[in-house]
């Protein structure tokens, strides 16, 4: 029994991760308000009540020891939820977008949590995504699996144009440089006729070589949401997305980003290439974004300017903060909080850039960390100085 | 096209600047003493201008219905209220993050732009839909052909040009303007020669906040009408003006204001010119694309701050 309960064991993260799946299941699950309420503090309070006892410690240096482990027990709770609600529609549709949010927040991370590349246009290379879909599922046969390829790849080629400018410049004149161009971005969707205008555009769901995503499974008498079939992808995805983050967080990539984000001139005079980095990180974070916003679209089946505002940008940059900047695993969990609980408590629905904006503040004030702090990179796991 | 048109188009480019550059100088201000920049600003601007129109409705209630007496009552409880909103900001969110990256000052502020633009679209009654300003100035005009000088027009205008010199003179002439730029031009020493740091820093936010809210109510009342979201734009566009002119400076802010409504003016004459069935609604993503070009090209403004970093 001890020996389960070791800082080095695999049981203390398998037992969180049981817990927020439960927790989550729960949630999907529960219909009335006030229910919503009541699960969210309890989930509150066992949380402190976790902290008081030491637990937060353990599943941390628990979930450091078995990362791989760790990291197969949530796919295997997404995996599992979704299993549970296979023929609803809305709580699927909501997974498989907290999982494409996850994307596009993973890709922001790359940006402001290690290069230090400010990006507050998250949503318009989102929405370059989603309208590079629409546009080339409506006008060219294309297979949908390259239409996602040429969201991610359009949004990191106009990223591109931004490179030069966001380069040259540095701090608050690098975030008017992609404050503009979302702006712009927004601006151009609704007077461009083309596109839709305000209106925006209807677009067909995905077809991966015969497999129509918009089809129900059917296994004889049980039918199993389309959504399902996003989940899955979208799972896939933000598994990719996740490893190759972390991967390059640990690799000399990341080291090198790192340096960048914590003083340009230092890491120019130890031969690091700043310019390469910063446009490295900026670049493939877009494509990350663009990426999400294509298969987004498509699961959907509608674009419209709307979804791209400012305002939405902001959301995901608070998404990245309250997490944890620099620190994937935290994004994962804010994501999850941020998308879903909108959605579920309708009465904040309405409030709930004010509700964001003013927990951001709270954070950066009093826990500039975020809710889960990025950790020191542990190259030997267990290991202690 | 004919001269009176060109004039009419200059004119009111002029009014835009006006605010524009007006919006821009507090940016400046805060940029100087702080290195920060305050991205609410826009938003401040945004509850100046409806403050102004909670003012006129409680006069109207009252039944004060002087234009004069409501002009001067609204621009008092507007300027003060956000004199004391901007140094409120400073002290509780701008200055406890001094020593915090640079990134998360711009946040907080964003963040709390956020939080304005939203408790008025949601706590001031029906914030969401645009609201009627009042027309308080006289409604006379000139006309020359084509064009038509208004009265009002003209006297915001100049009440524009009137703040801008009168903050220019504060700066320049006064010892409370010496001591701002001390701070400006390096906190640290100015503050062994005496001067009230903290003071300084809380004025100087007072002054741009005001700025802001005469700006507020010159738009309200050039196009009678307001409503919860004109203060992002507002505030981007200022912002934009600032670092075009260069941060810091306030001759740069005004020249950016005037360049920026003037790019605007030109986008929309020129693109349906250009390029027939584009509508004027371009201009502003004709705008914005001069200022993301301008800046790869002069990445700290016309007149840059003198700048040299301390490794």
């Amino acid at each position: 029994m001890r020996r389960l309960f070791d800082p080095g064991s695999a049981f203390p993260a398998l037992v969180s991760m049981a817990g927020v799946t439960l927790f989550a299941v729960l949630f999907l699950h529960a219909e009335s308000q006030s229910s919503i309420i009541g699960l969210c503090a309890g989930m509150a309070i066992v949380l402190f009540l976790l902290a008081r006892f030491g637990w937060n410690a353990l599943a941390t240096a628990s979930f450091a020891a078995h990362s791989r482990t760790a990291q197969a027990s949530v796919v295997a709770g997404v995996a599992v939820i979704a299993a549970l609600f296979y023929d609803q529609h809305f709580p699927l549709l909501m997974l498989a977008s907290v999982l494409l949010y996850i994307v596009v927040c993973l890709g922001l991370n790359l940006q402001f949590g290690y290069a230090g590349v400010v990006n507050f246009a998250g949503a318009a290379f989102f929405g370059i995504g989603c309208y590079t879909s629409a546009v080339l599922t409506n006008h060219t046969p294309l297979p949908h699996l390259l239409v996602v390829l040429t969201g991610g790849l359009m949004a990191a080629g106009i990223g591109s144009l931004l490179i030069l400018p966001v380069l040259r410049t540095y701090g608050h004149y690098a975030a008017l440089v992609t404050i503009a161009f979302g702006i712009l971005f927004r601006v151009f969707l609704e007077v461009n006729d083309a596109l839709g205008g305000p209106q925006g555009m209807k677009l067909p769901g995905m077809e991966i070589l015969g497999w129509k995503l918009n089809d129900s499974l059917q296994f004889g008498e049980t039918e199993i949401s389309f959504y399902a079939n996003y989940v899955l992808l979208a799972l896939g995805m933000a598994a990719v997305a996740f490893a190759l983050v972390r991967r390059l967080e640990r690799s000399w990539i990341g080291l090198a980003l790192d340096a960048v984000r914590l003083d340009e001139t230092a890491s120019a005079a130890f031969g690091i290439d700043v310019a390469r980095w910063k446009i490295t990180a900026f670049t493939l974070g877009n494509f990350l974004a663009g990426l999400a916003g294509s298969v987004y679209a498509m699961m959907t089946g509608f674009v419209a300017p709307n979804s791209f505002t400012f305002g939405d940008s902001l959301i995901l940059v608070s998404i990245v903060l309250l997490g944890g900047i620099g620190n994937p695993w935290g994004l994962t969990v804010a994501t999850a909080i941020v998308v879903m609980l909108p959605e579920k408590l309708q009465f904040i629905q309405e409030y709930r850039l004010l509700l964001y904006a003013g927990l951001v503040i709270l954070i950066l004030l009093f826990r500039p960390g975020g809710l889960m702090p990025r950790q020191v990179r542990d190259y030997l796991p267990g290991w202690k100085p | 096209m004919t001269l009176g048109l060109l004039s009419q188009y200059v004119f009111n480019g002029l009014m835009l600047g006006m605010i524009y550059a007006m919006v821009a100088v507090g940016f400046t201000l805060f940029f100087g003493v702080l290195d920060v920049i305050k991205f609410s600003h826009g938003d401040v601007l945004m509850v100046g201008a409806f403050a102004g129109l909670a003012t006129y409705l409680g006069l109207e209630a009252l039944g004060i219905d002087s234009p004069v007496v409501q002009l001067l009552v609204m621009t008092l409880v507007a300027s003060l209220s956000m004199a004391i909103l901007g140094a409120a900001i400073a002290k509780y969110l701008v200055l406890p993050l001094r020593l915090a990256p640079p990134l998360n000052t711009l946040l907080i502020t964003l963040m709390l732009g956020s939080v304005l633009r939203e408790t008025v679209r949601l706590f001031y009654p029906q914030g969401s839909n645009p609201k009627p300003f009042p027309r308080l100035l006289p409604a006379d005009f000139v006309s020359f052909g084509s064009f038509t000088l208004r009265a009002d027009s003209m006297m915001l205008l100049l009440a524009g040009l009137a703040a801008i010199i009168a903050v220019h003179l504060l700066i320049t002439r006064t010892r409370l303007g010496l001591a701002i730029r001390a701070v400006a031009q390096d906190a640290e020493t100015a503050r062994i020669m005496g001067i009230n740091f903290e003071f300084i820093v809380l004025l100087t936010f007072a002054i741009g906040s005001c700025m802001a809210a005469l700006g507020g109510l010159m738009n309200g009342l050039y196009y009678n009408e307001i409503n919860f979201g004109m203060g992002l734009l507002l505030g981007v566009i200022g912002f934009s003006a600032a670092v075009i002119g260069g941060l810091g400076n306030v001759y740069g802010a005004i020249l950016g204001g005037f360049l920026f409504s003037a790019l605007q003016s030109v986008g929309a004459v020129s693109l349906p010119a250009l390029f027939p069935g584009t509508s004027t609604a371009y201009k502003d993503v004709f705008a914005f694309a001069v200022v993301i070009i301008f800046m790869a090209w002069r990445p700290t403004g016309l007149i840059a701050e003198k700048k040299s970093e301390r490794v």
